[in-house]
């Protein structure tokens, strides 16, 4: 890595930059290793004007004037803060188990993690979107890939929970991901990693032959509810990033592409060696013509799509067998490739549309590509070469501005409502306002440390909210107090409603959050659910009273339909199971006011407990291995007498011919 | 006779078609974890609530010190009053249209004492649910009504109940006040109004 961003600089005759940035980073340095006695951190939040902490002060029982939805990276979920405290409002289980909500281990959200490899719990989750309408956030949906088992999720915003989850076929790295496009009628996947199509056992030196880079469009329907409509087989590079137009570039999207070298071994130095990269520019209004045209090649494929209905409490799986599969040598206009310096991570697109920012992560220079000049230069046929059926538009042609020498390593841009770009500089951790059109830098300020992604509540939209701007960093070293080898990534939170950018918070993040969206409060919170109708609930094994309780054996299967209601269980007594027994206890929580879930826990149960909101049902499945009468509980503290809310399920012997008899205690007269 | 008390009368008849759908009581219950309050909302034939759930709520709130379950099928009430209001339309509206002096002064007489009845019936109501105590209930508290105010507010235990009329409440006062205005008018020589 240093040896490549060494030569990179080298060639830019730059050493004069070099030699002061070593200089800085001397006694950057210096001062950070004496920092526990010269007091450095001080300075580190030296920034901090004396009216930062009421800038971030919600007081108590007040509402965050923004949500922020935090991916949480190799933790699979969801984290969702309040903007500007920075206070953590939930975790929204997605890709990974979640013990404490029992989401992956009760049985009705098992099939939401279920995929063409059978059940696996976890994922990497990295960009949250949220769905637009009329290129503006709207509140209805949060969508997330997940990178490892190519996957994208939906969680629904009025229930913040997982509502559905798609497997992306052939695809080796869901990573530019799901980018939505202006009216969310697609989500994106395209593959970070290059693998055989159709996949199958050859030469991993083969690569150039037999490996493709499959980038796919997701349908999302009025319900949300997600579709594969085609996939575009393109050369094996590494798309890294992607989002759509808005305005006059609705229609596009564009995907960043590294290892356009196309190596499978040793890539840090051998897919860093063209001078530029592509960002794939597909145009899938065509692809829709095309489809239309029946000019598509119906694929083999093998995925998963599943989803959650929220009237029988349950998730089902359904597995599908084809995909239509568009090829650019038979699809002229479908895709073009923009030459884009250095290994391009990040592609963002300015609220007007106009302007695609290719942020080169190993380049000196931030590349701003125009939307009208790739227009213009499609239409006049400026074209450096053709690669698989892709024109690669010359460079020159439709290159729209650069900015110059902003700092080390761009990877990610954002925009406020006035014109300005913000873009994330990993390698001098910093981020870099610069204006639009102009190209000049307007001003700087440091991360701590190591950005990655940001964030403006609005950023990557048609209207963005410029008033916050939160840097998700990488690096954490000693911003908060030690928790041993691991620590929490840092985020830091400014103030961009100014000239000048102001640092007013920092706060732990969960897992590693890549990208977040941010949404003004307004937009979801009338929408969010209290409870769930207990009239509404068509749950198979329901019991929507306490009449409606019973247990029944069929063979070796027992199906206990529970309810819940403070503070007791129907029924609390049970007896008539046996040792070897399948026990599914379907707990229907009878309680319809706001926030009184009931939980419930039995001794010995090889998953996780259940939390049953007000109105719905919730399966744990037991199997009793040993005789004797074992305690069951509720473990959300729900009432005076939560800690009376328990029972007793009896285990006899497998040969017993104990009947089965369930009770509710009468009280004793 | 005023040529007035004929509209106003229906007006006053036709007011109290709203208790069919507005109800008529309201019972709030305040604490700390209930920031939106819990609002019962008794109406001439159900027992409704702020929310679908209220009834439910105010139940399970109520089963910790052994009060009765309010169970809207168990008091009769809800059965007969749609009638008697029913009746009271029917007969301001004939009070309207036959125009006597003393049909007017009979409606509203008749009406003051019903609503005089009601009041007294849903105060023994809520005597009856204050008083009648589940002796095996989980929290006994010696010496201590839970009896909702009538009318007001009163601390109790941990909640603050505040007993008021509803829409339907004041549409009834109305209805009743523009009864008398009707008998009144009814009672004026329209030579007076015309000349
Ligand atoms: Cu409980």
């Amino acid at each position: 890595m240093k040896f490549i961003l060494t030569s990179n600089l080298y060639t830019m005759r730059s050493q004069t930059r070099i030699f002061v940035l070593a200089l800085a980073i001397m006694i950057g340095g210096l001062i950070y290793f004496n920092g526990c006695q010269t007091g450095a951190k001080q300075a580190a939040g030296g920034a901090l004007s004396a009216d930062a902490a009421s800038a971030v002060y919600v007081a108590p029982g007040e509402y965050d004037e923004f949500y922020g939805f935090m991916s949480g990276g190799f933790s699979g979920q969801v984290s969702v803060y309040g903007i500007p405290s920075g206070r953590l409002l939930k975790v929204i289980p997605v890709f990974s188990q979640d013990a404490e909500k029992g989401y992956g281990y009760n049985e009705e959200t098992k099939p939401l993690l279920n995929t063409s490899f059978g059940f696996i719990p976890w994922d990497d989750a990295h960009h949250p979107e949220l769905s637009q309408t009329k290129g503006e956030t709207d509140g209805r949906w949060l969508f997330i890939n997940g990178n490892n088992t190519p996957r994208i999720a939906r969680i629904d915003l009025t229930t913040f929970e997982t509502a559905e989850i798609i497997e992306i076929p052939n695809s080796g790295g869901n990573h530019s991901s799901p980018f939505t496009t202006e009216n969310t009628e697609y989500v994106v996947a395209g593959t970070r990693f290059g693998v055989p199509y159709p996949q199958k056992d050859v030469e991993i030196a083969s690569y150039a032959e037999n490996f493709k880079g499959m980038l796919t469009y997701v349908k999302v329907g009025a319900e949300g509810e997600m579709d594969i409509a085609f996939q575009v087989l393109l050369p094996a590079f590494d798309y890294d990033l992607a989002h759509s137009g808005k305005g006059n570039s609705h229609g596009w999207t564009f995907f960043t592409s590294y290892n356009t070298e196309q190596k499978h071994n040793l890539l840090e130095v051998n897919a860093s060696q063209n001078d530029k990269d592509f960002i794939a520019a597909v145009n899938w209004k065509k692809a829709e013509e095309y489809i239309a045209q029946g000019k598509f090649k119906e694929m083999p494929a093998n995925y998963c799509v599943n989803r959650y209905s929220e009237s029988t409490h349950m998730a089902t799986s359904e597995t599908k067998k084809t995909v239509k599969v568009l090829i650019p040598e038979e699809c002229p206009g479908l895709v073009y490739f923009l030459p884009t310096p250095k290994s391009p991570h990040g592609v963002d697109v300015d609220p007007t549309g106009e302007y695609i920012i290719g942020n080169g992560k190993l380049s000196a220079d931030l590349t701003v590509h125009s939307f009208t000049n790739m227009i213009k230069a499609i239409d006049n046929k400026d074209f450096e070469t053709t690669i698989a059926g892709v024109p690669v538009l010359k460079y020159e042609s439709v290159i729209g501005g650069t900015v110059v020498k902003p700092g080390l390593g761009p990877l990610h841009t954002e925009f406020d409502n006035n014109g300005n770009a913000y873009t994330t500089f990993f390698i001098s951790s910093e981020v870099v306002k610069w204006k639009l059109g102009t190209w000049e830098v307007l001003d700087r300020i440091p991360t701590y440390y190591s950005v990655g992604h940001l964030m403006i509540p609005g950023g990557d939209s048609r209207k963005p909210d410029g008033k916050y701007l939160i840097a998700l960093n990488k690096i954490t070293k000693d911003r908060y107090l030690p928790t041993g080898p691991e620590m929490n990534h840092s985020a830091q939170l400014y103030d961009i409603s100014g000239d000048k950018m102001k640092l007013l918070l920092d706060f732990p993040t969960i897992g590693e959050p890549h990208y977040a969206q941010g949404i003004a409060a307004s937009k979801i919170v009338s929408k969010s659910k209290k409870i769930y109708p207990i009239e509404e609930n068509k749950h198979p094994y329901r019991a929507l009273g306490e009449k409606e309780t019973k247990v029944v054996r069929e063979g070796n299967v027992v199906h206990v339909y529970m309810t819940t209601i403070r503070s007791h269980f129907a029924p609390d007594n049970i007896e008539g199971i046996k040792v070897g027994d399948k026990v599914y206890f379907h707990v229907t929580n009878l309680e319809q006011d706001f926030d009184v879930p009931h939980g419930f826990a039995v001794q010995g149960a090889q998953n996780a407990e259940l939390l049953i909101m007000p109105g719905q049902t919730e399966t744990m499945y037991w199997e009793p291995q040993r005789e004797g009468v074992f305690p069951f509980y509720c473990t959300d503290f729900c009432s005076a007498l939560h800690q009376e809310m328990q029972g007793y399920v009896r285990v006899s012997g497998k040969s017993s011919n104990l009947p089965l008899k369930w009770s509710l205690g009468e009280p004793e007269s | 006779m005023n040529k007035l008390a004929k509209p106003v009368m229906v007006l006053a008849s036709i007011l109290l078609v709203s208790l069919f759908f507005l109800p008529m009581w309201n019972i709030t219950l305040l604490a700390p974890q209930y920031p939106d309050g819990v609002e019962m909302h008794i109406y001439i034939n159900k027992i409704g609530g702020s929310s679908p759930g209220t009834l439910q709520n105010v139940n399970i709130l109520n089963h910790y010190i052994g009060m009765k379950k309010i169970e809207p099928d168990s008091i009769p009430e809800l059965k007969y009053m749609p009638s008697i209001i029913v009746f009271f339309i029917v007969f301001g509206l004939l009070t309207a249209v036959l125009n006597k002096k003393w049909l007017f002064a009979t409606w509203f007489i008749a009406f003051t004492l019903v609503l005089c009845i009601g009041l007294y019936d849903f105060y023994l109501w809520e005597y009856d649910y204050g008083h009648s105590l589940d002796a095996n209930a989980p929290m006994k508290f010696d010496d201590e009504s839970f009896q909702p105010p009538l009318i007001g507010r009163k601390v109790i235990l941990n909640f603050v109940a505040i007993s008021m009329p509803h829409i339907g409440g004041y549409l009834v006062a109305l209805s009743l006040s523009l009864s008398a205005v009707a008998f009144w008018l009814s009672t004026k020589n329209t030579k007076i109004i015309a000349s």
